[in-house]
Order: C-alpha cells, then sequence, then structure tokens
C-alpha cells in the first residue's frame, strides 16, 4: 500500500435532472483507493453507492448527468478525460462490475461475442486466440463448461452465472481498478469464495485496487482494508474495517450495525446477516435536508448544529495513521449508545485510542 | 389453417352484407324480370347464403374464385392482372419509407431535441397527417405539371419499358414512401432511444469498446427487433393496395380492383380481393415471425 495511490477520488459530485428537479445524488465524495487495497462501500440503497462509481467511468447517461470533482486513475483525471483515452482506459485501466445481472448482458449477442469483443478492444489477439482467453476467464469465475458457454445467450444462463460472465468481462483486460458493485449478492457461497480468491490473486499479481460495493458485512469483514458507510450521498464515516464495524461513530452507521452480533464472534451458524435496517427512510435526493443528512432520521440529534449545518468528515481519534477513521457528525464524544434503537450493546465508550489501529 | 378458414367466413359474411343488389347494378335501369331471374340463378345468387359459401369454398379451394358479374371474367385473371402492379408500389414504397426512416429516426434518437430530431418529428407528423391526395397531386402539379420530368400516371410493365416503369414508379412511391415511412420512422426513434438506454449499452461501453461498436451491436442490432414487426405491418397495408394513390395516378393495383368490385356489388371479385389480403397478411406475419427468430435468439428453441 506504498506509492502512488490507484485511484484518487476528490469532491465528487453528481447532479441528475430528473422530472422532479435536480437530484443532488453524490455530494462531495472524497476517498483513495491504493494499491492492492480493497475499500468496501456500505449504504442503504439509494445512498448513491452505483451512481457515484459509474460517474467515475462516464457511464452515466449523458444530459442527464453533471459530475464534478476529480478523479485520478494512476494520476490521470477520468472525469477530465478526452474521450478516446477514457476508451483506452475503460477496461484495462478499470474494470467494472455491474449490479444487476439479468440486464446488463445483451441478450441477442453469445457471451463468447461479448467477453471476446472486450478482450479484442484492448489487444491484438485474433478471433481463435481471444476465444480461448474468454474460455480461459470463465473457467476462472467458476463456470462449468466454459466452451459450451461461449456459444451460448445470456437467457439461457442463471442470474448466477451471468453474473460471473460480467465478472469475467472486468476482469478480462487485468484491470487496474476492479469496480465491484454487488458483484457476488447473486451467487452462493462457495462461488462467492471462489470469486473473492481470484480478485485476491489478481491484487497480489498486479496490485489492483478494489472498490467492493456491498451488503454483505460478511464480505466487508473478509476482504475488506477499508469501509466507507455512505449515506445521502456523502461519506458519513470511513476507516479500517475493524475501526468501522468495531468502533461505529456516526449514529447511523451505529444503526446499519446495530442489529448485528458481535462480529469478533461468529455468529453460531456461521452466517453474517446482512446491514439492519435502520427506521425512517433516507432522503430523497432532490431535496436534501440543510444540515446533517441524517438528521431527519437521527435518534441521537445531540447538537444544535445538527439541523443547520453540515457536519464535515473529522478524523476520529489519532491523525497520524495510514488510514484515519473519520466520520462526519457533531457528536462524536458523547456516549449515547443507548439511543439508538435496536443496538444490542453500548456504544460510545470508545477512548480517543478507540480509533487507532 | 384454422385463422384461413376463419378469415374466408367473415370475408364471406362481410361482402354479403354490403347492401345493394349486385344483378340490379350489373343489368342497369332498364330490364325484365327474367332477365332478372336467369342472371341471379346463373350466379347462384337465388341460393341460400349457407349454400353460396359452401358452394365458394369448395370452389376456392380448388383454386378457382368464381367469375365477375360484371365482366365475365374470372378472379383470378383479374387479380393476377393488378398483381405486379400493386406488388411493384408495396415494395417500392417501403424501400422508399425505409431509407427515408432508418438514418432519421436513429439520428433523432442519437441527438434528442436536437435540430434534426425537431425536422424529423415535423416531417412525421406531417407526413402522418397531409392527405395522400393531396401529397399526390401536388407532386403532379409540379413534376409532372410545370417540370414536365415525369409522366403524371399509369403503369407499365418493367420487361417493356423499364425506364417507362421507372419514371411512373418513382411519384406514387413517394407518396405512400412518404407516409409509411413517418410511421416507421417515429418507431426506429423511439426503439433506437430505448436500445440506447438499455443497461447493457453501459456494458458495452464500460469495456472500453469504440462507439461506433457499441453503436452497431449493442443499440442498432437490438432496435432491429420492433423494426421488422413495423415494417411487417406497414407493408402488408400497402400490400392491401392503396386506394387514393392508385386512383390518382391511374394505378392499376388491387386497391383499385377492390374498391370497383365494391361498387359494382361484384361478390366473387371482392371476396377475392379481400381474400387474397389476408393471405398476404398472414404470409407476413409468418415472415416477420421467421425473421425475428433469426435475429433474436430468445425466440429459438
Ligand atoms: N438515471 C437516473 N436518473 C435519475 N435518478 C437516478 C438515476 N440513477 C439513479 N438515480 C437516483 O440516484 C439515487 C442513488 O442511486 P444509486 O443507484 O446510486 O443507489 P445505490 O446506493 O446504488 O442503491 P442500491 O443499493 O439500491 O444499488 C437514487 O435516489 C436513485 O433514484
Ligand atoms: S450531526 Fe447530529 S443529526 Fe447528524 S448524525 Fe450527528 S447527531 Fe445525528
Ligand atoms: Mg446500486
Amino acid at each position: 500500500m506504498s506509492g502512488q495511490p490507484v485511484l484518487e477520488v476528490e469532491d465528487l459530485r453528481v447532479r441528475l435532472r430528473t422530472p422532479r428537479g435536480p437530484a443532488d445524488v453524490v455530494n462531495g465524495l472524497s476517498y483513495t483507493v491504493g494499491a492492492g487495497e480493497t475499500v468496501a462501500v456500505v449504504g442503504e440503497s439509494g445512498s448513491g453507492k452505483s451512481v457515484s462509481v459509474l460517474a467515475l467511468l462516464g457511464l452515466l447517461p449523458s444530459g442527464v448527468a453533471t459530475v464534478t470533482g476529480s478523479a485520478r486513475l494512476q494520476g490521470e483525471d477520468l472525469l477530465t478525460m478526452r474521450p478516446d483515452r477514457l476508451r483506452q482506459v475503460r477496461g484495462p485501466g478499470a474494470g467494472m462490475v455491474f449490479q444487476d445481472p439479468m440486464t446488463s448482458l445483451n441478450p441477442v449477442l453469445t457471451i463468447g461475442r461479448q467477453v471476446v469483443e472486450g478482450i479484442r478492444a484492448h489487444s491484438d489477439l485474433d478471433k481463435a486466440a481471444a476465444r480461448r482467453r474468454a474460455a480461459e476467464l470463465l473457467a476462472e469465475v467458476g463456470l462449468p463448461d466454459p466452451e459450451g458457454t461461449l456459444d451460448r445467450y445470456p437467457h439461457e444462463l442463471s442470474g448466477g452465472m451471468r453474473q460471473r460472465v460480467i465478472i469475467a468481462i472486468a476482469l478480462s483486460n487485468s484491470p487496474a481498478l476492479l469496480i465491484a458493485d454487488e458483484a457476488t449478492t447473486a451467487l452462493d457461497v462457495t462461488v462467492q469464495a471462489q470469486i473473492i480468491d481470484l480478485v485476491e490473486k489478481l491484487q497480489a499479481e498486479r496490485g489492483t485496487g478494489v472498490i467492493w460495493i456491498t451488503h454483505d458485512l460478511g464480505v466487508v469483514a473478509g476482504i475488506a482494508d477499508r469501509v466507507l458507510v455512505m449515506y445521502g450521498g456523502r461519506c458519513v464515516e470511513d476507516g479500517t474495517v475493524d475501526d468501522v464495524l468495531e468502533n461505529p461513530v456516526h449514529p447511523y452507521t451505529r444503526g446499519l450495525l446495530g442489529a448485528l452480533p458481535d462480529l469478533a464472534q461468529p455468529a453460531v451458524d456461521g452466517v453474517v446477516p446482512d446491514l439492519a435496517t435502520v427506521p425512517g427512510v433516507p432522503p430523497a435526493p432532490t431535496d436534501l435536508p440543510k444540515g446533517c443528512v441524517f438528521w431527519p432520521r437521527c435518534p441521537v440529534r445531540g447538537d444544535a448544529r445538527c439541523e443547520t449545518e453540515q457536519p464535515p468528515l473529522t478524523v476520529i481519534g489519532s491523525a497520524d495513521v495510514v488510514l484515519p477513521h473519520r466520520a462526519a457528525t457533531w457528536c462524536t464524544e458523547r456516549t449515547f449508545g443507548a439511543e439508538s434503537p435496536g443496538v444490542g450493546r453500548t456504544f460510545g465508550a470508545e477512548s480517543p485510542e478507540g480509533g487507532l489501529r | 389453417m384454422v385463422v384461413l378458414a376463419g378469415v374466408s367466413v367473415i370475408v364471406f359474411g362481410l361482402v354479403h352484407l354490403v347492401p345493394g343488389d349486385p344483378v340490379r347494378l350489373a343489368l342497369g335501369t332498364r330490364f325484365s324480370q327474367d332477365t332478372y331471374d336467369a342472371l341471379r340463378e346463373r350466379s347462384g345468387l337465388d341460393q341460400p347464403l349457407v349454400t353460396q359459401f359452401f358452394d365458394w369454398l369448395g370452389r376456392a379451394l380448388s383454386g378457382d374464385l368464381g367469375v365477375s358479374f360484371r365482366s365475365g371474367d374470372t378472379v383470378t385473371s383479374l387479380i393476377a392482372e393488378r398483381l405486379p402492379a400493386t406488388l411493384t408500389l408495396a415494395f417500392a414504397s417501403i424501400l422508399v419509407a425505409l431509407v427515408i426512416a432508418v438514418p432519421l429516426g436513429t439520428i433523432s434518437a442519437l441527438r434528442p431535441r436536437s435540430i434534426i430530431d425537431r425536422f424529423a418529428t415535423l416531417i412525421s407528423q406531417f407526413g402522418i397527417s397531409v392527405p395522400e391526395f393531396w401529397m399526390a397531386i401536388v407532386l403532379i402539379l409540379v413534376f409532372a405539371g410545370t417540370l414536365g420530368w415525369l409522366p403524371s400516371g399509369g403503369y407499365v410493365p418493367l420487361s417493356e419499358d423499364p425506364l417507362g416503369w421507372l419514371e411512373r414508379l418513382v411519384m406514387p412511391a413517394v407518396v405512400t414512401g412518404v407516409v409509411s415511412g413517418s410511421v416507421i420512422t417515429r418507431f426506429v426513434r423511439s426503439s433506437v432511444l430505448e436500445a440506447l438506454g438499455a443497461d447493457h449499452v453501459r456494458t458495452a461501453r464500460a469495456k472500453g469498446l469504440p462507439e461506433r461498436q457499441v453503436f452497431t451491436w449493442h443499440v442498432l442490432r437490438n432496435a432491429l427487433l420492433p423494426l421488422v414487426t413495423v415494417t411487417g405491418v406497414q407493408l402488408a397495408y400497402l400490400l392491401s393496395g392503396v386506394v387514393v394513390v392508385e386512383i390518382v395516378f391511374s394505378w392499376p393495383g388491387l386497391g383499385q380492383l377492390a374498391l370497383q368490385s365494391v361498387q359494382a356489388r361484384d361478390y366473387p371479385v371482392l371476396q377475392g380481393a379481400i381474400l387474397l389480403f389476408a393471405i398476404v397478411f398472414l404470409v407476413i406475419n409468418l415472415v416477420v415471425d421467421l425473421l425475428y427468430t433469426a435475429i433474436d435468439p430468445r425466440i429459438r428453441r
């Protein structure tokens, strides 16, 4: 994790034009992904996770989305890149696994064609060689009968199989950055483990940085170096997995983790539950609260500024670490664990060193 | 086959529902009761309707569609005489329509709300709402009248006079082609727009494919399906005869034949023509289905 980060995102903002007026879906997101590092992004549905990563590669519908800020991939800003350069970067620079496996493949082209075209767009391989490479990739993501699968159409495959095809496409050019949007949700545990192994192998070989969007805290605990919690298009808390999962500071994070048994002790049946549901609904991106985004649902609201002023992302504990623990709330130093509904253990006991690693 | 059987019943029923007495019309105003009865008997019109139907059906199945009340020619020969003109016009029109609609619809979908899009919307609005005869007459006045470049109407077979065939074909084909093309343009625009917004297009872009390749294989290729359907519908409409255009350009097609047979209550001819339209419709549907199977793997087994 030394040297230049793979990705540096700074003050990323996305505004979408919607029938109900402009929607501020991403509001000043900043984070880095180091070489070989895995950043997990968690947050409720609608918190802007997908939009924020689609914006990086210019994949939001043009004319609808306005993206500002900067996102340097290996030093080059993706957001101001010329279209032909962006085309070269998509694939080998950054590969993306899309959230919805049912619609993300073209229904009228064979799997083989769709994998091969991605390979051939960035190499001089002839058709036959690219096809062999495609079959290898399908085998690597654990598809039985890779040769046969090449000649099939998406509708002939199950959701999990399609998802693996999409993963194979994303990995086909050994990207420097892999963006996985709910990449393993449709997969069973064995296949999921296989995919994670594959990604880890790629990380070890190539120093691939990974952004892993997920609802599955088991995956977060298992593969992530860092966690970024998104709410209302903002990062409300980030830090190492241990910091965020063990000592969550932001009331939203605490709510998400609230229903969880202690992660340090594996659950009896070995199953880690998904994120808890926090009471209430997230704010509409067309109508964000003026103060803290979480204010309308926050069980704490322990500060006069909560309603009027957006809390900045500030370091909790020591700033002298490689990966500081940060949270955006006015109430970092208070004890309020018992007020959070559904919280089964006492929060807020963290000493200043609590965030240290 | 079941469909055809149903169609023939309906055809027969409808035709006989047309008010008016064909024999009276055939004989003119002055005739004796004997002549009337004789003719009625000869054409089988004195029989009960059910008998008439099975009679007709039996002969139709063996390829005999009867004889025209009006001219005495066999219906099959009358239809065969008109068929080449109708086929020529229909296919020329659909060609004109596609040549207009595919590029125009595609460009407007690519640049929604642009000048070209607005222009295309205006043109297709125009094409759909302006009466065909008006368009036809304007063309005749300009190109046959003022400029004198084209004959104002008529038809000659391709084999007899290729240049004359083409000259006479241009104006009617443009008129019907513009009308069909307007409808198809809108379809192309909306289906390309829909294909553009599909998730798989995003996947294709994320692979770093050149934009042209994304467009050809992930947008146009998918927009082809609705295009095939609407083209089939338009072709069926064109093949069933475009009466107004045929009349204005004195084009001897099936539309005119059908119209004349209605006016004369010429049941055999009318039945034959409608039966033919029904068959055309079924055949086109079949072809569309086959094309669908060829281009959409989801329908294949
Ligand atoms: N093309 C679009 N046009 C308008 N609004 C959009 C569009 N795409 C997303 N949004 C809105 O942006 C917000 C964030 O959506 P996004 O897909 O990023 O959420 P997410 O965090 O990925 O949720 P999920 O966990 O369900 O995938 C939502 O309110 C959504 O309605
Ligand atoms: S700033 Fe206030 S409203 Fe926002 S999360 Fe913290 S306590 Fe709750
Ligand atoms: Mg999403």
